[in-house]
This record gives C-alpha cells, structure tokens and sequence, in this order.
C-alpha cells in the first residue's frame, strides 16, 4: 500500500482512456449489423424436431422459409386449434391443400433473387415435431408444382455419446 | 491551447454509455445459425407423361415403412430406429454378395491424379458399386418427428459410408472435404457417386384416414 502511493504521489501519469469509447463503439456497430431482429413474427409454434446429421445453412439470401405449427395462444382465438402453416408472416386460413397458396408464394419469392440464384432457392421447412405428416406431405407436393425442389428440413443438432458404431 | 478556465467535457460516461448499449446488444444478439437436414425433392411429373412402370429388381429396393401409429418396418420386419443405420450400410455395400441385397455393379469412378496412394497414378476407382435404393413411405398421420428421426437414419448411413471411404483413400473427413478447392470437389463428386444417396420417397397416401 505505501509502496503504491509512493508512486502514485510522485504525479504518475493516468493511463489515457480516451480511445476506450471508440473501442466499444467499434464493437457495439459490429454487434448492431451482426444482429437479425426476426422481421417475421412466427404465429404458431414450433418445436424442431433433434436429428444428428444436421448441416448449416448457407447463404441466408436464399432461405425462405415455411412454418408449420400448432397456432400460438393469441392466433389460436381465431383460428382454432388445428396445425396451420405459416408462409413468411401470414397465415394460410383455407381448407383443404393450398396448393395456389404455397406456388403464389414461391413465386413472389424467388422474383426477389437476382437472376443467377433463382433455381437455387431453399426452402427451410419448420416444422413442429408433433404435426401428422400428412400437412407436410400438402407443402412438400405444393413446393414439386411451384419447382422449389431444394428443401431443407430444419432441425437442431443432436449430440449421441454412443459414438460411432457400425 | 485551452486555457485553465474552460475545462473539458468530461467524455468518461460516454464509455459507460456505450458499454450498456454493447451489453444490450450482446445480449439480444442471436446468431441463429439454421441448421437441418437439406434434400432434395422429385420434380413434379409431367402431365402428358404416361405412367410406366419401372421395372426394379426386388431385391434393389429396401422398403421403410412408417405406419400412422409411427413403427417403423424396414424390408418386411418390425425394426427399432437405432437398428436402421446398421441396416442401410449392409444394404448398400452387401459385403457377403448376399443374393438378396442389392447387385453390385463394378465400376470406375475418376479421381484427381495423384490425389491418394491408394489409387492408381491416374486416380481411377474400381469398385463395387450398389443399385440399392431404399423407398421410403410414410403415412399421412406418421408424426413428423419420427418421420425426419427416419430420415436422418438414413442419412447418416451414407454419410458413414461417405466418410469412411474418404478417410481411408484421402485420410481426411468428408465433411472437411473444401468444396472451393477443384480438387476437393472433385473427390467429393467422386464419392457421391461412389455413395449415391438413393432415397426415394413414394407419393404420400392416406392409410388411416385424413390426419
């Protein structure tokens, strides 16, 4: 203790600290681009099913995105209970498959990638893992007809520890 | 020069301020990095175009059944999930040239000269290659978890098949494979169609009534 103010009587200089707000300014700007608030709302839930042989996906710009679910509280008021499928923000509502639904929709999509990307359009599939497959059989005929053949069934990372076994 | 009257403005805070925004950031940041499992589907039939019926060896085709109660039968036996990987490998490589797995057909498939010790100074492949295809189905009240646990099965099969014939001739993982690198692509290109993923999936039908 003495030792220090010795020192520090002796008139040391301060360590200059006026740079530290521009470093965190740096960091805050690379944290403000880097975040995604999700413009879509996601108005039923989900709950992705575990799979182990996931693989990022790349190229965000390509991704869109369908949602299938149980409708969220709020939405279930007025839509009932019934799994119902979620096309960027909005509910499909009809009955029966929504074939023109899905194309319509794939289409307004792939006309906002530039042209060199448009057949490589993926369509990242949500869906909850207690939906019957028949609602997913619906889409997946949809995206044949509307020619968005590369899906992706999304999914979180599972981990086995049994290893790898043959 | 400032003279002594004029202080400075006192620019300490600013450094608090920006921390407790860079805090809020950091904590409201989510890298939701998408993950999944990417396939890709059949294109859609031509209307003019007449159903023919293919002919398919039986013994080519490993049927998997999802029934609505979500059991899974694999080529005719109840089977647990777990069991499927195993199965699918035996499927497609036939070790024993069993006469009721798939033929296997013996093929070159072209390398990168010079790419393994373990092939020929011009990287040709000759081996045995399957023309097992496995036929998924399910039904349309399969829930859709068990349906993607199935899929992933299958999946993780060839890319076990994938990656061991990568380690062994390239000593290097498949998935590590550098797909930028021409060389690294074409061994990759190689090795699919070494290890083709041949899944296909029937068009759905309704055993058990509507959802």
């Amino acid at each position: 203790m003495s030792k220090f103010r010795k020192k520090s009587g002796k008139g040391l200089q301060k360590i200059n600290t006026s740079s530290l707000p521009d470093i965190v300014f740096m960091l805050l700007f690379f944290f403000m681009v880097a975040t995604t608030m999700r413009e879509t709302e996601v108005q039923v839930r989900v709950k992705v099913p575990e799979a182990t042989e996931v693989k990022k996906l790349e190229k965000k710009s390509l991704v869109t995105y369908i949602y299938i679910g149980r409708p969220v509280a709020h939405v279930a008021k007025m839509y009932g209970t019934e799994p119902l499928i979620q096309l960027n923000d909005k509910l499909v509502s009809e009955e029966g498959i929504p074939y023109e639904a899905i194309q319509d929709f794939v289409l307004f999509e792939r006309e906002k990638l530039p042209e060199s990307d448009k057949n490589r359009m993926v369509i990242s599939l949500r869906v909850d893992q207690d939906i019957s497959m028949g609602k997913v059989d619906d889409v997946k005929q949809s995206l044949r007809r509307a020619r968005a053949l590369i899906i992706n069934y999304s999914a979180k990372k599972e981990y086995r520890d049994q290893g790898r076994q043959r | 020069m400032a003279s002594r009257e004029t202080p400075e403005v006192n620019g300490g805070s600013l450094a608090d301020i920006a921390f407790l925004l860079l805090i809020f950031f950091l904590v409201t940041t989510t890298m939701d990095t998408d993950t999944g499992i990417t396939r890709l589907l059949p294109p859609e039939p031509d209307p003019e175009q007449e159903d023919v019926e293919v002919k398919v060896n039986k013994r080519n085709v490993l049927v998997v059944l999802l029934n609505r109660s979500d059991l899974l039968m694999v080529g005719g036996e109840v089977m647990d999930r777990l069991a499927l990987k195993d199965k699918t490998i035996e499927f497609f490589t036939n070790p024993q040239n069993d006469q009721n797995l798939p033929e296997m057909e013996e093929k070159e498939v072209q390398f990168p000269p010079g790419s393994s010790s373990l092939l020929s100074s011009e990287g040709v492949w000759t081996g045995r290659i399957s023309r097992g295809v496995i036929s998924l189905q399910n039904d349309r009240s399969t829930t859709y978890g068990r349906y993607l646990q199935v899929q992933n099965e299958l999946v993780a099969a060839v890319n076990l098949l994938r990656n061991d014939f990568c380690n062994l001739y390239f000593d290097k993982d498949y998935d590590d494979l550098n797909t930028n690198n021409p060389i690294e692509e074409e061994i990759q290109l190689g090795i699919r169609k070494i290890y083709k993923m041949n899944i296909s999936e029937s068009d759905p039908k309704s055993i058990g009534g509507r959802n």
